[in-house]
Formats: C-alpha cells, structure tokens, sequence
C-alpha cells in the first residue's frame, strides 16, 4: 500500500517536477508539498492525467502556524474514485500572497476557499465570489488564527432601548482557564509537606 | 384616466427565502433572484449556525472533543463521532477490539437509518405530504430509545470514543434490536405505498434538479446523492473501515440524478443497513469494546474504587488526556449524508494542534445555484429536501 503510493508520489513528481518539493508517505497517505506560483498546472495535471485522475477536491482547509515565515498551509484532499485514492496536497503562503484559485478545475472549490478566506485570511487568486461565509455579516477578523483568542473580541446582546442587537467588547467574569500540560509543575507552588525538595 | 400599457412587464427581483423558513431545513438563508415564478440565480448564506466548533475543538483534549461531534449533524450523531475517532486511532496507532468495531458500525447503520427517516420523511412535508413525517417519528424515537440504552443520551451521545466505545451494550439491547429489526421493513414497505408511486410525489420530484455525474463529482458530492446520480461509490465498501469488510450488503444506485432518485436511492439504503444491522447482530463477537490500554480507554468503574494505579490513570486521563503523537491525517466515514472527513493535525500535545471538519452537506449546499437554475420556486424547496442538509454540520 505504502509503496505503491510513494510510486505515486514519484509519478506525479516526474510529471510536474517545477511544481513539487517533496512527497511523504505517513500513515497510509500521501502528501505532496507544492509551490504556490504552479499549483494551478499541477492541479490541473492530477485531474487530467488518466493516471492520477483526481475527478473530486473533497476538502480544502487552512492551517496556522504563526511561527513560520510563510504561516498557513493550504490543504487540499483530493479523490479519485477510480482507481481509488486519496491525495493531499499542501501549499504555504502568508497573510498577503494569493494563493491560486483552483475553482476552474473543481468548481466545489469555490465555497471551500471562501471558508478559508473567512476563517484564515488567506487570499485567492481568481475566486469570483471570495466573500465571507460562515462568520456574521460584518465580522472583523479571521477566527481560526491561532491569535485570535477562542472567546473573541465582541459579544451581542439585545438592547431594549435601541431595540435591537449590539454588539459589545466581551466581558469574561471568569479568565478563560487554559491549563498548560506540557509543563504541569511549571505553575506548582510548594505544597505543605514539600518543603524540604524545593528549599535551596 | 392613464392609458393601460400594452403589455405586462415582468422584472427579475431577489426573494429572501429564510433563515426562518420551515423548508429551509434549519436555518438557511436563500436569497433568490427570480424572474416570476422561476429561479435565476440562487445565493445560499450560510453560517447562521456557526459555533466555531473547530476553534472550539483546538482548546479540548481529545476525549472532550468528542461531544461536539455529535452536535455538527445531530440528526446522525454518532457517525460524526466515529471519523473523529478513527482518525485519533490512526495517528496513535490502535486498533479497536472486534467487538467494539461490530458495535459501531450496528450503531452507524442505526445511525443511517435514523439520518433518511428524517431525511425522507421532512423531505415529503416539504412537498406537501404530512403522513410520512407522522408515521417516521415514531420510528425514529424506537431507535432514539437503542441510542439512549446503549450510551444514556437521545442525541448527544458521545459514544464512539478514540479506543472503542464508552461502554459495552446493556445486557437483553441486542435482541430489542432483533425484534425492531424484523418489523421494520413492513415500515418501509408502508412509507414506499405513501409515496414511490404517488402522483403528486413523481410530478413535484422526478426530473426535479437533474445532476449529471460528472458534475456531480466535480461539485465533490458524495454518499446517496452522488449514488444518484450513478456512481456505486461507498466508502464502506471502497474504503472500509471497522468491520465493514466482513458485512454483505450492495450498493443502490439512482439513474437519473434527480430528486426522485435521491428519493429511491435513500429508501433502499434503508433496506441495505438492515441487512448490515442483521449481520452485526448474529455475528457479534465477545470480548472488550474498547483497547485495553489505560492509557487511552478510561479503566472500569470497579476497578477504579479498587486499584490506585485505575484511579490514577481515570484521574489523568479526565484531567490532562493523552498525547497524540505529532502527525497528519484525513479520516472519512460514509456518513448518512456522504462523505465525512475529519483532516487532524495533532503536535504531540493533548489537543488537536487542527481539526478541520469536511461536513458533506457543505458541498451538497454549495452546488444549489446549479441546481436550481431555471426551475420554480416551489422545486427549490423540494431540492433542498433532497439534498439533505442540516446546518449543525454545515455551519459548525
């Protein structure tokens, strides 16, 4: 199984080389790192070609990791039903540069990259409808960034003299609670009893 | 006195259908641009439902990450859970026990049925038939009664877990089964008298929102509306998962791709998932549900009170959980709508560093400006019925 997806991974290597970086087999799937100025070739290669025949983009979503240069990973999972397999392809960009529209090769494209336009920021290139989704008309910021906090910056509340609702700076009467486990003693204070281990 | 102008004339004009609408099937929002009686353009808003349940998901560890899942599509609750449980097994490495995995694909299939008797039976008052919806309710709440013996919740169940499930069936459950399983497909045979060959079914359905195949596949639709349309493509039978590769069952399949045959094809799934119930039945196994590593799967509740070192791993596994090793993957389970994916990166850390939720319905919905293009305003609603949707998965 492993084997013949890293033959996979060579074939789609060889037939787009200026596209790919690098593939990697993990857990039974293949991945393959693509550059973002010929991911629209590659894309439309994995599609045609009869011998990857990826007919269907069943999912696309961004990922955040702030400390990188480049932050998001744009995730593709692609399917080919015949001869069924699953592909994953990633591309890195940054809150600034567009990463290129593939709703001309899958139409389904088009409410997926809304999403992650919505939830990430991230820009795409030739989206004819690249408006919000699923946050409210009007939201400010991109939820799913890792900084952007889990609680928010603004609450609503029905107001009885505007008659309407309105929104508000959130107001926590408890801190969020987010424990660190990597480090659980990290916070400890010396316990009674435990004098004797923390003393010098 | 103005002389009456020669002729009328008709403007397109935009028609707000919801969020509030009982066709809408939650709370979708269509905005319609018609001209008359006929759909031009529509514009589906979405997301009035959103909880942020993947940013939510991202500050839980793993086991309390489970009960969102059944909030996403809660009318199918514990398949949702099981692509998030197989993808944590995947990047821990584990296998469930046999037992375990006859028990959640018996509670899956339920789950199916419980998703197209909801699904067909709403679908029917949409279009103007009242019965089904009458008669599949109390189907429905025979089942809700298995979901509750079987995990002490109707909905919210929480029951696959990462490891297995949370609890082996209550003694006598599955002849209960048995016995439901046996009357059930008389309940079909009646639902299918209300309505397969009805007239007014066929003229508000057939040839109602036609998707060709190659369409179909390219607006990534999956389960029984692409089936629909033509495509014998399940992933419990192309990809299996669990104990489906030991179940003997076909896969239906429409002709026309239109929302008669969507119909059809949920009404013989129905037939289908019996077949595999009555498989799991006669043929579960014994032993464990869930891995016997307490490491992952909480120890017994007895020997909790008895032995320190179960009372250390319950405290540790509820309070901190366990760290998944850093890795990538996207699980799918052939959810009652489609293709549910969960696409999980884990860190090595006790939470998932990303969980993105792959809802099918998302890609159903998005497809409804094809749809309904050139069709009456009346045959959107009777598309939006039979594509299924239910906002807590398309929203999240």
């Amino acid at each position: 199984m492993s084997d013949s997806l890293a033959a996979l991974g060579g074939q789609i290597e060889a037939a787009c080389p200026d596209a790919v970086i690098g593939t990697a087999v993990a857990h039974g799937e293949l991945r393959v790192d693509a550059r973002r100025e010929s991911l629209l070739a590659l894309m439309r290669t994995l599609r045609d070609d009869p011998r990857f025949a990826f007919v269907q983009l069943m999912d696309l979503c961004g990922v955040d990791w702030p400390a990188r240069p480049e932050r998001f990973d744009v995730v593709y999972n692609l399917l080919a039903p015949v001869p069924n397999r699953r592909l994953r392809v990633v591309v890195a960009t940054d809150e600034g540069m567009p990463v290129p529209s593939v709703v001309e090769v899958w139409p389904a494209a088009g409410w997926f990259e809304r999403e992650a336009w919505d939830l990430y920021g991230i820009l795409f290139e030739g989206n004819p409808d690249l408006r919000r989704i699923l946050t409210d008309y009007g939201f400010e910021g991109h939820p799913l960034r890792k900084d952007f906090p889990l609680t928010g910056h603004v609450e609503l509340r029905y107001d009885e003299e505007q008659k309407r609702v309105v929104y508000e700076p959130v107001k926590l009467t408890q801190e969020f609670r987010n424990f660190d486990f990597l480090s659980p003693w990290e916070g400890m204070t010396t316990l009674p009893g435990d004098e004797k281990v923390h003393r010098g | 006195m103005a002389e009456p102008s020669p002729g009328v004339e008709i403007r397109t004009h935009t028609m707000n259908f919801g969020p509030q609408h009982p066709a809408a099937h939650g709370v979708l929002r269509l905005v319609l641009e018609m001209d008359g009686e006929v759909v031009e353009r529509a514009d589906p808003h979405i997301g009035l439902l959103h909880r942020g349940t993947e940013k939510l998901i991202e500050y839980k560890t793993y086991m309390q990450a489970v009960p969102y899942f059944d909030r996403l599509d809660y009318v199918a609750p514990m398949c949702q859970e099981h692509a998030f449980a197989l993808a944590t097994e995947k990047l821990l490495g584990i296998e469930v026990p046999k037992r375990g995995q006859y028990v959640r694909v018996l509670f899956a299939e339920i789950s199916r049925i419980l998703n197209h008797l909801l699904n067909l039976t709403t679908y029917a008052i949409d279009v103007g038939a009242i019965t089904p919806a009458l008669w599949g309710f109390e189907e429905r709440e025979k089942l809700m009664e298995f979901h509750e013996a079987a995990s002490g919740a109707r909905l919210h169940a929480n029951y696959f877990r990462p490891g297995g499930v949370a609890k082996d069936l209550p003694a006598g459950l599955t002849d209960r089964i048995a016995e439901w399983a046996a009357t059930f497909p008389k309940f079909i045979d009646d639902l299918e008298t209300l309505l397969t060959e009805n007239r007014i079914w066929k003229q508000r359905t057939v040839d109602i929102g036609v998707m060709p195949l190659d369409e179909a596949l390219a607006w990534g639709w999956s389960g029984p509306c692409l089936r629909a349309s033509g495509a014998a493509w399940d992933l419990r039978k192309a990809q299996p998962y669990d104990a489906y590769a030991e179940m003997d069952f076909d896969i239906p399949v429409g002709r026309n791709g239109d929302c008669y045959d969507r119909y059809l094809v949920r009404v013989a799934e129905m037939r289908e998932s019996l077949k595999i119930i009555d498989q799991c039945l006669r043929r579960m196994p014994d032993g464990p549900v869930k891995v016997q590593d307490n490491k992952i799967a909480p120890p017994s509740r007895g020997e909790m009170k008895r032995s320190m070192e179960a009372l250390i791993h319950h405290f540790k596994l509820y309070t901190e959980g366990y760290h998944v090793p850093a890795g990538e993957t996207y699980s799918v389970v052939e959810a009652p709508k489609g293709e549910f994916g969960v696409y999980l990166v884990a860190d090595g850390t006790n939470k998932p560093y990303r969980c993105k939720i792959r809802a099918p319905g998302f890609a159903h919905l998005q497809s409804m400006d094809r749809l309904s293009k050139g069709h009456m305003l009346a045959d959107a609603v009777a598309i939006i019925g039979s594509l299924d949707v239910v906002f807590g998965e398309i929203d999240r």
